[in-house]
C-alpha cells in the first residue's frame, strides 16, 4: 500500500483539529441543554429538543446552505464581522467549526439527556442539601455518576463530526490547510479518478467508524447493566 | 426559631395553599394522606421546589419573599429523603463527610465520632454502600445531614421505605437524634405510630391546605384527630424506663405511677409508651383477683360519646398526664360515671415506644 501523500496529511491534520474542538465545544454547550431537557416535559423543552434533533433528518445541504448565508459576507454574523473590520466565516475553519457544532448537536445532547434523566434529581438535591453549590455539585456528584454519558456523546460526537461532508462542502468549499477534511478530500479523489487514493482514506475512515460504534454500543451496554 | 411559611400553588391536579408559622425546636409532624401536599411543603421550605406565589422565614432569616430566592446549599438544612438517597459513588465515610467538609469550621458543632456513635454507625465507615442494609443506610443519611450541623433537620418520610425490621432499627436512633440533637425537625409522614412516637406537635393537611396545628397531647385529647383515623383512640405517655425488673416485666413511670411492660428485650431509652383507649376498663374499686398487671387510679376529667354506643372516658393519672378508656355506653351508665369521681382504669396492654 503507497504512503500517505502530504494533501492527505493535511487533511487528515484539519480532519482532527475539527473533530477535536467540536467535541470540546459541544461538551460545554451540550451539557446545560442537556440537563435542561431532562428536567421536565414543558413544550419549550420538547421545541428545544426538535430543534437539537433537526440535523438527524434534514439534509446536510440545507443546513450548509442557511450557514452560508448567515456566516457569509452579506449574512447576519457574517455582515457584522465584516463591518467591524473582521473576515466573514464562509470558506474558513472557524465556519466549519460552527457548521459541526450544529451538525452534531443531536450527539452529544442526547445520551447527556438520558444519562441525566436516568441519574434524576436526587443526587444533586442531596448534594445541595449538604452545602454544595452549583459547580460544585455537578463536579463532584453529577459527572462521576454520569460519566459513562460523557464518554457515549464525547465519542459519537467526534465519529460524527469525523463523517460530515455536505454541510462542509457547502458552506466550506475545500480548501487545503483550512477546510479540506478529509470527507471532502476522498470527494476530490474520486472526481479526478484517483481511486487508489481514494480507497486508503475510504478504508481507514470506514475502520475507525465501526472500532467507535463497537466502543460506544459496548460502553453503553455496560452502563445499561451498571445501573440495575 | 419560627419557620413561618406562606405559598400558593397551582397545578392542573394539585393546589397548595398554606400560611403557617411553626414554633422553634421540637419535633413537627406533617401529616396526611399521600397527595394532600405535605411532600410538597416540605421542598418548599427547603426551597427545592419553587413556587412564586411563596414566602419563607426562619427567624430572622428570609429565605424567599418575592424575587429573593436562598438556595438550598446556603439556608443550611439538612435533609433525609424516604428513599435511598447515599451518593453511590462514595463510601459511608465519604458520604458523612461530604456535608462537613463544606460546613464551615466555625460554624460545626457536631462531629464524626459524636454522630457516628449516636447513630451506632461508627463501625460501618469503610464499608461500600451497597453493602449496607435499608436500615443502616438510613441511619448513615441521618448522620450525614447532623453532620452539616444544620439549623433545622427535615426528614420525609423516612422510615416508609424500610420494612418492619429495618424501621424498628432505626427508630430508637431517630427518637434519640430528636431528644439529643437540640436540631428542630419537621417530619413528613402518614404513619400515626411515627407521629406518636416522635412528633411535639402536629401539622394536619388535607387537599393541599392545613387544618389544624396541635401539640401532640392536645390532638391525643380529641376523640376525632386524624391520627385515629385507621386504628382508633390512643393515649401516650411520658415517663422512662425504671430500674429493676421481675418476671420478665420491666417498670416504666416517673416518682407518681408506674407501668408494669413486657420485656420487650434490648431497647435504647424510650421516654413514650402508647396505650389503645380500648385496651383500658374502668372500675369502680380496686379489683384484687385479676390477671391485668396495671390498675391505676385516675379521677374522670370529661365523658364523650364518640360513636353510636360507645363512650370515651378521660380521666387525669395521679402525674396529671390523661388516660382514655374506651367503654360501651351501657357500662358507663352501669357504673353512675361523673367528672371528678376516682376510679381505677385496668390496662390490659402497654407498648413501649422505642
Amino acid at each position: 500500500m503507497p504512503e500517505l501523500s502530504p494533501a492527505d496529511w493535511q487533511a487528515i491534520e484539519v480532519t482532527l483539529r475539527l473533530c477535536f474542538y467540536t467535541t470540546l465545544i459541544l461538551l460545554v454547550i451540550a451539557t446545560p441543554i442537556a440537563w435542561w431537557l431532562s428536567s421536565g416535559q414543558s413544550a419549550a423543552r420538547i421545541a428545544v429538543q426538535a430543534i437539537v434533533a433537526l440535523p438527524l433528518v434534514l439534509p446536510p445541504t440545507v443546513l450548509g446552505f442557511y450557514l452560508l448565508i448567515v456566516l457569509g459576507p452579506r449574512g447576519a454574523v457574517g455582515g457584522t464581522l465584516e463591518s467591524l473590520g473582521l473576515h466573514h466565516l464562509a470558506f474558513t475553519f472557524e465556519g466549519i467549526l460552527i457548521a459541526s457544532v450544529l451538525y452534531s448537536m443531536p450527539f452529544a445532547v442526547q445520551p447527556l439527556t438520558e444519562a441525566f434523566g436516568n441519574l434524576g434529581r436526587r443526587p444533586a438535591e442531596v448534594a445541595s442539601s449538604l452545602g454544595a453549590g452549583l459547580i460544585d455539585r455537578f463536579v463532584t456528584v453529577t459527572l462521576p455518576l454520569t460519566r459513562g454519558g460523557f464518554v457515549v456523546a464525547a465519542t459519537l460526537t467526534f465519529a460524527h463530526t469525523l463523517g460530515e461532508f455536505g454541510v462542509i462542502l457547502m458552506l466550506g468549499g475545500s480548501i487545503p490547510g483550512e477546510t479540506r477534511v478529509l470527507s471532502v478530500l476522498i470527494y476530490d479523489h474520486a472526481e479526478a479518478m484517483n481511486y487508489e487514493a481514494a480507497h486508503r482514506l475510504s478504508l481507514m475512515l470506514l475502520i475507525f467508524a465501526f472500532f467507535t460504534l463497537f466502543v460506544v454500543y459496548g460502553l453503553t451496554r455496560r452502563f445499561k447493566v451498571a445501573r440495575v | 426559631m419560627t419557620l413561618a411559611i406562606r405559598a400558593r400553588l397551582k397545578r392542573s391536579d394539585f393546589e397548595l395553599d398554606v400560611d403557617i408559622d411553626l414554633p422553634p425546636g421540637g419535633v413537627t409532624s406533617l401529616f396526611g394522606r399521600s397527595g394532600c401536599g405535605k411532600t410538597t411543603l416540605l421542598r418548599i421550605m427547603a426551597g427545592l421546589e419553587k413556587v412564586r406565589d411563596a414566602e419563607v422565614r426562619f427567624g430572622d432569616q428570609v429565605w424567599q419573599q418575592g424575587k429573593h430566592f436562598v438556595p438550598l446549599h446556603q439556608r443550611r438544612i439538612g435533609i433525609v429523603f424516604q428513599e435511598h438517597s447515599l451518593l453511590p459513588h462514595l463510601s459511608v465515610r465519604g458520604n458523612l463527610l461530604y456535608g462537613y467538609k463544606r460546613t464551615p469550621a466555625s460554624l460545626r458543632r457536631l462531629h464524626l465520632s459524636g454522630v457516628t456513635d449516636m447513630l451506632g454507625i461508627a463501625d460501618l465507615l469503610d464499608r461500600p454502600i451497597d453493602r449496607l442494609s435499608g436500615g443502616q443506610r438510613q441511619r448513615v443519611s441521618l448522620g450525614r445531614a447532623l453532620l452539616t450541623s444544620p439549623q433545622l433537620l427535615l426528614l420525609d418520610e423516612p422510615l416508609s421505605a424500610l420494612d418492619t425490621r429495618n424501621r424498628r432499627e432505626v427508630m430508637p436512633f431517630l427518637s434519640r437524634l430528636a431528644a439529643e440533637s437540640g436540631v428542630p425537625i419537621v417530619m413528613v409522614t402518614h404513619s400515626p405510630d411515627e407521629v406518636e412516637r416522635l412528633a411535639d406537635r402536629v401539622v394536619f393537611m388535607e387537599a393541599g391546605r392545613i387544618s389544624s396545628v396541635e401539640s401532640l397531647q392536645q390532638t391525643l385529647r380529641r376523640t376525632d384527630s386524624p391520627l385515629f383515623a385507621d386504628k382508633g383512640t390512643v393515649c401516650v405517655l411520658a415517663g422512662r424506663v425504671l430500674p429493676g425488673q421481675a418476671d420478665g416485666l420491666i417498670r416504666f413511670g416517673n416518682e407518681h405511677l408506674q407501668f408494669l411492660i413486657e420485656d420487650p428485650g434490648p431497647h435504647g431509652m424510650p421516654t413514650r409508651v402508647r396505650i389503645h383507649s380500648s385496651d383500658v376498663a374502668i372500675a369502680r374499686h380496686r379489683i384484687g383477683d385479676v390477671s391485668v398487671v396495671n390498675q391505676l387510679p385516675v379521677i374522670v376529667e370529661r365523658i364523650e360519646a364518640f360513636r353510636p354506643g360507645r363512650i370515651l372516658v378521660a380521666g387525669k393519672l395521679r402525674d396529671g398526664q390523661i388516660l382514655t378508656a374506651e367503654i360501651t355506653e351501657h357500662s358507663c351508665r352501669r357504673l353512675g360515671l361523673g367528672n371528678g369521681q376516682l376510679v381505677h382504669a385496668l390496662i390490659r396492654s402497654v407498648t413501649l415506644l422505642d
